[in-house]
């Protein structure tokens, strides 16, 4: 089966996120004051030939741990679409 | 003669001033790609700054994973020296070769200007000619270079002296002394061995009395006289 992927990768939670403070600083300086608490982050999005969802998000996972996402500085979701 | 590999990735741009700087204290250098899997019998390893695969996905992420990494950590692994400037750091960090991860600087800025930072750790192959304690003014240039680790890492780094350069207070006005943000003003560790430097500021830049300073040129005069028996460790 075809799964679709979809990998959210945030910076780690508590660590300092210059970009969320800079783009909520912005979102203030355009008359959006109600947002707060800005991250920025990556999406990764790819195709995966997998023999059922699980396998899918086990090698999905792994491709996370070894290099789409930094486990020391950044923490990552994944989402397992079928296709 | 010292024979040292610079490392040369898609995207790096410091291989040459580190191959003269080598070549200046009278090493042999001589340039590996990093699609190569030989390090050609080299006695020590530089990873060059620069910007390998164009920083895609993260500093170092994709350079780590280049056919020469494996030479790259057997050679570590066997206690010769390796040495990471600016990307390099980054690159060792990713390979997990040397703790911890360099994030986007606090200020958001890409910085480009000297800084000074105290030498913590001599006995390095990289810092062996240096005084423990001495505070040299050197160049650093990066967007990622906020060293993050863990507070258990940190604690770990600072109890077993693995910090061999910090940023300093020093007398440059209008800038602080942090550049990027980095956790306890790290600005280079190694590995517990010693022979694993990796450090954001470039060795290599500031390594030629032509320049105003040659701040740098010890890091490179330390390793030519580096004697793998001589190797101390605080293991």
């Amino acid at each position: 089966m075809t799964f679709r992927i979809h990998v959210r990768v945030m910076p780690r939670r508590g660590l300092l996120d210059p970009q969320g403070q800079a783009v909520e600083g912005a979102l203030k300086a355009l008359k959006f004051p109600d947002a707060t608490n800005v991250h920025v982050g990556r999406a990764i999005e790819f195709d995966l030939v997998a023999a059922d969802q699980s396998a899918a998000a086990t090698a999905a996972r792994a491709m996370c741990a070894k290099l789409l996402a930094n486990p020391v500085t950044e923490d990552y979701e994944i989402e397992v679409e079928p296709k | 003669m010292t024979r040292v590999a610079v490392i040369r990735f898609p995207g790096s741009n410091c291989e040459p001033d580190a191959y003269r700087a080598v070549e200046r204290e009278g090493g042999s250098a001589f340039y590996v790609f990093h699609r190569e899997t030989d390090l050609r019998d080299a006695d020590a390893v530089i990873l060059p700054g620069g910007f390998s695969y164009g920083d895609y996905l993260r500093s170092g992420a994709i350079a780590r994973f280049s056919p020469i990494m494996a030479a790259v950590e057997r050679h570590a692994a066997d206690g010769k020296p390796v040495a990471g400037f600016c990307n390099g750091f980054q690159i060792l960090c990713e390979s997990g070769l040397l703790p911890g991860g360099l994030m986007r600087n606090a200020t958001l800025k890409y910085v480009s200007r000297p800084v000074d930072c105290r030498i913590e750790r001599t006995d390095t192959p990289f810092t062996s000619a240096y005084r423990t304690g001495e505070v040299i003014r050197i160049p650093v240039g990066h967007g990622d270079g906020r060293y993050t680790a863990s507070d258990e890492v940190l604690d770990h780094l600072e109890n077993r002296g693995l910090v061999v350069i910090r940023y300093v207070e020093g007398g440059l006005l209008d800038a602080p002394a942090n550049p990027n943000g980095s956790a306890r003003n790290i600005a280079g560790i190694s590995n517990p061995e010693g022979n694993v430097v990796g450090m954001m500021p470039h060795p290599e830049r500031l390594a030629h009395d032509l320049l105003g300073s040659n701040a740098g040129t010890r890091v490179f005069a330390s390793l030519m006289r580096w004697k793998r028996p001589a190797l101390v460790t605080n293991s």
